[in-house]
């Protein structure tokens, strides 16, 4: 690969406010409600009018609803009149994250809002994102995201890199974590067990492992340079952003490993100091342990105090959420520095890497 | 502001119905043709982005996950861009902004859409049956445009005609009807009134590229380069009390901070020739009053006087345009690809002669998403004077 995708590009770019809806099971509502409601209290905590943000960038996918065109709807709720500078992606919101940050780079707008927004409740998820694999091979096996994930989960006891046992230990954890989350779907306590003693529903995988879809949103305000500390006495920066892209036929991976977050995190430079917390967007219990490995998370970093995917995944949002997690502990002082994470795909097939830090 | 950025590799397949190739293969032949031009491989590429109208079209969920491996992205970022119509435009966009930003050197631009996979129609009603489709909601604000400007019924026919002789001399285009004629436009059957069969795009299979690049990599490219010296995006609510669906606020915004951007101050003198995106064949007048080209109530006049010609003052469309071909994802950025190859001179038959700067566009949803580029021949253009 050519060019150093790593170099600074110099302008210091800070989150400097984070909203997410709960988590919920069946939000009643349509989604721009959702998105309003971020976008409003984004707008709220910061004081700045609509027209004071430059550009806007939203991230969320029309299979969630089942309508195409179902984004252009979102535009009510993010507000659209006078008209605005936005753009969007089907993608998760911390793909928006990525897209705003590069656009904040070039130096001639200085603050964007993005919003990652999803309300799958009215369809079958699993249903729905099995027509994520390839329309010709795959998607005719009718392999669903849950049913690769079983794969992936097997070939990780094949290879005695994991047990079910490390699997429910995530969950625990997860559930444990969640419990002080208000905005956490699932909050209910079971012990290691309790949980192993329930039947497959993708072996190795139990109904437990697989993350809650939810409908929910999230949105973060980016600022560029000295206009962010006034905004915010303690701005979370992006130290550095990079996602990576594998291989989508599983045959043709290592589905134990994830070279594609060992890149991103070396270009986002997640080694370059002590990370104190990790929020990884962890939507099958043995994802938890494939991210943690790639990442080279040691002891001192605390994963998932949020709960993560797994007390509530609303679909889109998923990957920022895990920014806005670890930036509102940067913003609240309860860590210096941290790493979000989000994927995107089967088997961890798509993964962005933010490495974010306060000030000292 | 960022650094420069330029077009230094386009790529297209045929857009006729590709029965012949894969959704993969499709994306595949227009981003090695671009590599080629570019002097590059898929080695050589910092980043992918990839633009296309709603999944739905064809049935695959977040396609940038099976195309990757097509897309020679594996190892890379790619990134999905969806903004309804406009996405080819607002794709170009984003790319540039990659390259703009300091942080990518070569990025690979590549929208597509496989019509024949699905029912475009249905889609475009969102997702239910018996909706009337774009022309359905486009009609009657072509009737308002038409009694707001008092153009006469020809005008459409006469783009309609324009197009499709423009597209005889492009090979790719989806339609080369060689008859076409007024008679033939206004003979063709009424879909919505007040317009025809021939006033309308076809659906089309197709994939376009484009690599973008640095300055520095631009200047050592082997062909000429399509510097992007400005770029613009406006969107707009879909509907609300008092909205002019006609004269739409977010497109005369795009194009006032496009042209401001670019340093021009007479679009119409200053442009050399135009892509618009116009699947109906009055979007032609009203875009170019739209977007600030012609004076309000003006636009037909333009058309009426064979400006928008291939040999006139104003070129629009010299490729055929969206009236010509339309995988629509691809639409876009086929717009913002033919602005770019004109200013290279690499228009083949259908090349504005002296072309130096041009403009590529895209609208999308209910009229509500605009994305726009300015490309030169030149890093620094030399405006003409309109004084």
């Amino acid at each position: 690969m050519n060019g150093d995708t790593t170099r600074s590009t110099g302008r210091d770019v800070a989150i400097v406010t984070v909203s997410q809806t709960p988590s919920v099971a069946a939000f009643d509502g349509p989604e721009p409600v959702l998105v309003m409601r971020c976008v409003n209290d984004i707008l709220n905590q910061t004081g700045l009018e609509r027209s004071e943000v430059d550009f806007t960038i939203a991230g969320s996918c029309d299979y969630n609803s089942g309508l195409p065109f179902a984004f252009v709807m979102n535009l009510d709720g993010i507000g659209a009149w006078p008209p605005v500078y936005e753009s969007h992606v089907e993608m998760d919101g911390a793909w928006a994250l990525f897209e705003a940050w590069l656009r904040l780079q070039v130096g001639d707008v200085d603050t964007a809002l993005v919003i990652g927004s999803g309300r799958p409740s009215p369809g079958n998820h699993r249903e729905a994102f099995a027509l994520q694999t390839d329309p010709y091979f795959m998607a005719p096996l009718g392999l669903d995201p849950t049913s690769l994930a079983g794969l992936q989960a097997r070939a990780l006891l094949d290879r005695e890199l994991a047990t079910e046992r490390d699997f429910a230990e995530v969950v625990v954890r997860s559930r444990q974590a969640g419990a002080s989350n208000p905005k956490a779907m699932v909050t209910e306590q079971a012990s290691v067990e309790e949980l192993m003693a329930q039947p497959y529903v993708a072996s190795p995988l139990r109904a437990h492992d697989v993350a809650p879809t939810a409908d929910g949103a999230a949105a973060v305000l980016l600022v560029a340079g000295d206009r962010a500390r006034e905004l915010r006495e303690r701005p979370a920066w992006i130290r550095g952003i990079d996602h990576r892209i594998e291989s989508h036929h599983p045959g043709f991976r290592d589905l134990t490993d994830s070279p594609s977050i060992r890149t991103a995190a070396a270009h986002a430079g997640a080694a370059d100091g002590p990370i104190d917390v990790a929020e990884l967007m962890v939507v099958h219990s043995h994802e938890e342990l494939i991210v943690r490995r790639s990442l080279g998370l040691g002891e001192q970093t605390v994963v998932n105090p949020s709960g993560g995917p797994l007390a509530g995944d609303p679909v889109m949002a998923t990957g920022l959420v895990r920014v806005a997690e670890v930036a509102s502990r940067i913003m609240d002082g309860t860590v210096r520095r941290g790493v979000a994470h989000a994927s995107s795909g089967a088997c961890l097939q798509q993964n962005l890497v933010s490495v974010l830090e306060g000030d000292d | 502001m960022g650094r420069p950025c330029a077009v230094i590799g386009t790529g297209q397949t045929d857009y006729r119905k590709r029965l012949d190739l894969t959704l993969d293969g499709l994306v595949r032949w227009a981003a090695l043709e671009a590599l080629e031009d570019a002097g590059l491989t898929f080695g050589d590429v910092d980043a992918v982005v990839i633009g296309k109208a709603p999944d739905a079209l064809e049935g695959v969920v977040m396609p940038e996950l099976s195309l990757a491996d097509a897309l020679g992205a594996v190892g890379k970022p790619i990134h999905r861009v969806h903004t309804a119509g406009s996405v080819g435009a607002a794709a170009a966009i984003t790319g540039a902004t990659m390259v703009e930003s300091g942080r990518y050197d070569r990025v690979l631009v590549v929208c597509y859409e496989k019509q024949s996979e699905g029912n475009a129609t249905w889609a475009l009603s969102g997702g239910k049956s018996g909706g009337q489709g774009a022309g359905g909601t486009f009609a009657p604000w072509i009737r308002s445009y038409i009694q707001r400007s008092g153009a006469p019924e020809h005008i459409g026919w006469k783009v309609a005609v324009k197009d499709r002789q423009n597209a005889l001399r492009n090979p790719h285009a989806h339609l080369h009807i060689e008859d076409i004629s007024i008679e033939k436009v206004k003979e063709s059957p009424m879909l919505w009134d007040p317009l025809h069969f021939l006033e309308s795009c076809p659906s089309s299979d197709g994939a376009a590229a484009v690599v973008l690049a640095s300055e520095e990599v631009a200047r050592a490219s082997p062909g000429a380069p399509a510097w992007v010296i400005a770029h613009a995006k406006r969107t707009e609510f879909a509907s609300f009390p008092g909205r002019d669906a006609v004269r739409v606020q977010a497109g005369v915004d795009c194009a006032s901070v496009l042209y401001k951007k670019a340093g021009i101050t007479d679009p119409r003198r200053q442009i050399d020739c135009a892509e618009l995106y116009v699947p109906f064949s009055w979007y032609e007048p009203m875009w170019l009053e739209g977007h600030l080209i012609a004076r309000e109530g003006e636009g037909w006049r333009m058309t009426e006087a064979g400006d928008t010609e291939l040999t006139g003052s104003f070129p629009v469309n010299p490729s055929g345009g969206v009236l010509s071909s339309n995988p629509i994802g691809a639409s876009g950025l086929i717009r913002c690809l033919e602005a770019a190859n004109q200013v290279r001179g690499r228009a083949g038959d259908y090349q504005v002669d002296g072309a130096r700067i041009a403009l590529g566009h895209a609208y999308g949803g209910a009229a509500q998403y605009f994305a726009m580029w300015i490309v030169s021949a030149d890093l620094q253009p030399k405006l003409a004077d309109h004084s």
